[in-house]
């Protein structure tokens, strides 16, 4: 059974089973308050899907693109749940679950995801058709471009059909980890594989020579 | 039948440390805690080049180190995950991005695991690092705590460690960590500015100049008796350095730490001790990175015994901030037989030291452990 967590826009977290089959979902699309929910959820899913954390077999990660702050909770605690439970992390770009959901009721032509990445900016995923996993195939990104930016202009999305995208779906995420899953999907240790889709370094600068104080 | 207290894994990210504590609770009046493992993974060399802690590197960094910090603590301790009663969390005061990492860890371990969750205060954490010193005696109540790190100055008035703090006063501006930082950057030394500072200060002379001792003249005995303020403290050595370098004279290095630090030293003690007079209490507990400072300690120590006051410092590996004290204090709120926090709290920044454990769930709907 795979639990998936994804806190990269709102807060949701689903219990999938193998097969695809969603169990349960619960979840809030603030974009807010993070922290708080997560536990609740957490036990609020598993309730909802009649299961034991024993019974969880992986643990599916919203890796982003999102907003730092909340994305690294739900990554914490998918790791930390996994952890507890001696289980593999199965890390998910948020975008690819935004674009399986999308592909359930849209024909395969090219599309672009499209998140709020803050800062007036959109963080942006392209996709096309999808690959022998039945897995969203992505040809670029994701990409950061300005939130009044000219999509249709612009080369990485000029061919695609722009999906704005509001809300994240841990389901749609635990069934993307069971597309690859049963594609064979194994952990391979690499760290940078399982990084954060920050997108961004810190917004910090390099510390200068100390201010005159005398007048 | 052997009976064993609960085993409790403590988890702290508030600043820039990962800390992990394993901690065998005491299971009855008069035992003691354990303390099986502390691991702190620290993000400090990222922050050298910045001069500071950057929240979003301390929170990157906390993620990245969660996980091989659990493990290796679990390890150290020789015990599994399985064989945990209980996680505690930080729950604030501290910044709030790298707090909420753990705590969203903390959660879902718990949740994991099926065991209850303790959400606690960092700074009475600081004063829960004494009861894992298995040499010194139990932990007398009441007692003024000086917490001293590159986050926080606080003064606190300790009746009870799981249920009665109060704060007494605290920096309004420059925590004292962060004044050695700012003072050895001014100085052209590198970060963390406290080991720095003490290097230069060692040739030193502690009274070569009289800088500055912040809410210490007569009128802010009303309103800021145990208050400090460093910010002004930093300013009157810069302006001493320009003055000194617009005559065109050397600065004498050694002489400016000494008295820098002689000037932060000073006012910690006089405030604490004179907290210890105000209220008759004749015990000083120390904590935090800062009590590293080997000058901070012989003064404390020195006056203390002056003035009849009896020291305290845990050990200086439990002194910064780290995961075994906040293991400590929920060992405490379950050897008080206190209920486990709800799973709905966040992170609080500006936690109130009267908050020792956050989130408290209804006890009748909570079956006992
Ligand atoms: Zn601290």
């Amino acid at each position: 059974m795979i639990l998936a967590i994804d806190t990269s826009i709102g807060s949701t977290v689903a219990v999938v089973e193998p097969s695809g089959v969603v169990r349960a979902e619960a979840g809030s699309e603030g974009t807010l308050g993070h922290a708080e929910l997560i536990g609740t959820l957490l036990v609020r899913a598993l309730d909802e899907a009649g299961i034991a954390p024993a019974d969880v077999t992986h643990v599916a990660a919203g890796m982003g693109p999102g907003a730092f702050t909340g994305l690294r909770i739900g990554i914490a605690a998918a790791r930390a749940f996994a952890l507890g439970r001696g289980i593999p992390v199965v890390p998910v770009a948020s975008h690819d679950a935004a674009a399986l959901r999308h592909l359930d009721t849209n024909p395969a032509g090219p599309f672009a995801i499209v998140t709020d990445a803050r800062r007036r900016e959109n963080a942006i995923t392209v996709y096309d058709g999808v690959d022998d996993r039945g897995l969203p195939r992505r040809v670029a990104g994701p990409e950061l471009r300005p939130r009044a930016a000219d999509l249709a202009a612009d080369p990485l999305t000029a061919a695609a059909d722009i999906v704005d995208t509001p809300a994240i779906s841990a389901a749609a995420l635990g069934r993307a980890a069971a597309l690859a899953l049963a594609a064979g999907w194994e952990p391979t240790g690499e760290l940078a594989e399982t990084e954060p889709l920050y997108l961004r370094s810190p917004d910090v600068t390099i510390g200068h020579a100390p201010k005159k104080v005398s007048a | 039948m052997h009976v064993t207290g609960p085993l409790i894994l403590g988890i702290e990210t508030s600043c820039d440390e990962t800390g992990i504590g394993i901690v065998r609770g005491r299971s009855r009046a008069g035992e003691r805690n354990i303390l099986l493992s502390n691991t702190i993974a620290s993000s400090m060399d990222e922050h050298a080049r910045y001069g500071g802690v950057v929240p979003e590197v301390a929170a990157r960094a906390h993620l990245e180190a969660l996980q091989p910090a659990i493990e290796r603590a679990i390890d150290e301790a020789g015990v599994s995950l399985s064989d945990i009663d209980a996680v505690a969390v930080t729950s604030g005061p501290g910044l709030a991005g790298a707090l909420m990492v753990g705590i969203g860890a903390a959660k879902a371990l718990a949740v994991s695991l099926g065991r209850p969750l303790y959400a606690v205060n960092h700074l009475v954490g600081h004063i829960a690092a004494d009861i894992l010193d298995a040499d010194a005696p139990p932990l007398e109540y009441p007692t003024v705590a000086l917490l001293v790190s590159g986050g926080h100055t606080s003064l606190l008035l300790v009746r009870d460690l799981t249920s009665d703090v109060e704060l007494l006063g605290e920096t309004v501006d420059d925590a004292a960590g962060e004044a050695f930082d700012k003072v050895a950057r001014i100085l052209g030394l590198p970060y963390p500015g406290g080991p720095e500072i003490d290097r230069a200060a060692a040739e030193g002379d502690p009274n070569a100049i009289r800088f500055p001792r912040g809410l210490s003249r007569a009128s802010d005995m009303a309103k800021h008796r145990y208050d400090f303020s460093f910010s002004g403290l930093k300013t009157a050595v810069a302006r001493w350095i320009e003055q000194r370098e617009a005559a065109g004279e050397p600065v004498p290095v050694a002489d400016v730490a000494a008295s820098f630090r002689e000037a932060v030293v000073d006012v910690l003690v006089t405030k604490a001790l004179d907290a210890c007079a105000q209220h008759g209490v004749p015990r000083l507990l120390l904590g935090g990175g800062v009590i590293a400072n080997r000058r901070l300690r012989d003064v404390a120590l020195e006056r203390a015994a002056a003035a009849g006051v009896t020291v305290r410092i845990p050990p200086l590996s439990l002194c910064t901030d780290n995961g075994a004290m906040i293991a400590a204090l929920a060992a405490e709120l379950i050897a008080e037989g206190r209920a486990p926090s709800t799973l709905e709290f966040g992170a609080d920044s500006t936690l109130p030291v009267t908050q020792i454990q956050v989130a408290v769930a209804d006890p009748v709907a909570v079956e006992s452990t």
